[in-house]
């Protein structure tokens, strides 16, 4: 029944109920992903980041907190040029972690 | 033959007594406790190669051992007067003299029931950085029952305006990441987060003890200070910090909140020097006459100051300060003997 309001979901990140499996799955096969600084480099340089709102230095952080929300779309945005991963000073594989997290996404959904 | 007192029987105190031993003076080191060593007799393994802190422990004893310089223990230096020479006066009004004093007296550890927000002596599983070293001492950590998730809070009492220290501490960035792997080995299954402001990993071997948390042992670090934490009815601890990378607020449920306590001066040592010409700084450590040529002297000729008491400082740091100390009391020594 609609009563015309509802609770307000909270914006607030609880770490204690974060869904960990898509993290997991990208460190699992590419645990260079862990070193990140979150110095944005990747996501100055980035192409897609200039034409829309694609942060993939922030899609990161979120994902790392376990708020996979809406990463399907954003991680899409991506056009794997690999850039991001030339100017990466931890050397992070960032287009690997791309493909990984879509790939994570395909087998959720099996 | 002139004769120097170093007051602190800590690393910086001994190094300097024993280098201008060295040097043909005669030396009378005091330390007010009953053991040499200071803050290091409390440390479990030092960064940045987590060296076991008893080989500088034993480095220290090795020097005394020597008896190349006199050491009376358990006396603390309560003032000073002075004429031509200085007059130390210890706790049981017996008075000394010296043509030169050195001041390695160090530092203290900030209370951390001072951040009434973090819970320190209220809440059970929250600790310091110190209590966390004794722990390891002492073996004393429960490995039956394993926390699964560890915050470290660092900057606790450090650049922090609101408990007047203003200033770095320095050491506490890389003590919490020597910390977390340490936690790491005796907990693998745990989840090691590092709350910080920001990570200041100065000194040679820092920033690559940084990479190897984060790449071997799987340590988080979220950029973001604690604001306040509570604790849950099974005594685990409930904190909210902003995650300030991703703009969200943030919280979690922790079974252990390491506090890394910063660095204060010592209050003992403020009094000390009352009646001389001793200055110090606004983080309150003592002013140095030039805090680039001339980083051992005071304003106050005859006085010197060695190690952590004139602003925080490592292990090393502390070493090197006080064998430059020992060069600059030589240096003034030497002057005196031509005048006369």
């Amino acid at each position: 029944m609609d009563f015309g309001f509802a609770p307000i979901k909270t914006r607030a990140i609880n770490y204690d109920k974060n869904d960990d499996r898509i993290i997991h799955y990208v460190l699992s096969h590419d645990a260079s992903f862990n070193v990140c600084l979150s110095c944005g480099s990747c996501t100055a340089t980035c192409i897609a980041g200039s034409l829309t709102n694609f942060n993939i230095r922030k899609m990161n952080t979120l994902l790392r907190r376990g708020e996979p929300e809406g990463l399907e779309i954003e991680v899409n945005k991506c056009m794997l040029c690999g850039k991001c991963h030339l100017v990466c000073p931890r050397g992070i594989n960032t287009r690997n972690v791309i493909m990984l997290i879509k790939k994570a996404i395909s087998e959720m959904k099996k | 033959m002139k004769s120097v007192i170093v007051i602190g029987g800590g690393i910086a105190g001994v190094e300097t007594a024993n280098q201008l031993s060295m040097f043909g003076h005669k030396v009378l080191l005091l330390e007010k406790d009953a053991e040499l060593g200071g803050k290091i007799n409390n440390w479990h393994c030092l960064f940045p190669n987590l060296r076991d802190a008893s080989e500088i422990k034993s480095y220290i004893n090795k020097i005394a051992d020597e008896n190349r310089f006199a050491i009376n223990r358990n006396t603390e230096i309560v003032k000073f007067t002075k004429n031509n020479q200085l007059h130390p006066i210890d706790q049981n009004g017996d008075e000394y003299e010296a043509d030169a004093v050195v001041l390695a007296t160090g530092f203290k550890l900030f209370r951390a029931e001072r951040k009434e927000e973090y819970g320190y002596n209220i809440y059970k599983n929250v600790i310091t950085s110190a209590d966390l070293e004794r722990k390891f001492n002492e073996k004393s950590l429960d490995t039956k029952n394993p926390p699964r998730r560890i915050a470290i809070v660092h900057c606790v009492g450090s650049r922090d305006e609101k408990s007047g220290n203003h200033y770095c501490s320095k050491v506490c960035c890389i003590t919490g990441v020597k910390q977390a792997i340490e936690l790491k080995k005796t907990f693998p299954d745990a989840e090691i987060i590092c709350f910080y402001m920001d990570l200041r990993m100065h000194g040679k071997g820092y920033e690559e003890l940084y990479r190897e948390a984060q790449e071997k042992y799987f340590v988080q670090f979220i950029r973001g200070r604690v604001s306040e934490a509570s604790e849950n009815i099974d005594k685990s601890i409930q904190i909210k910090a902003e995650d300030t990378l991703s703009g969200k607020p943030l919280k979690m449920t922790v079974d252990m909140m390491v506090l890394l306590v910063g660095m204060e001066m010592e209050k003992t040592s403020v009094s000390l020097v009352s009646g001389c010409n001793v200055e110090f700084g606004n983080n309150r450590f003592f002013n140095v006459k030039d805090e680039f040529t001339q980083p051992n002297s005071t304003l106050e000729k005859n006085i010197f100051v060695a190690g952590a008491c004139s602003s925080p400082m490592n292990i090393s740091e502390a070493i090197l300060s006080a064998r430059s100390t020992a060069v600059e009391v030589n240096k003034y020594l030497g002057n005196m003997e031509i005048k006369v």
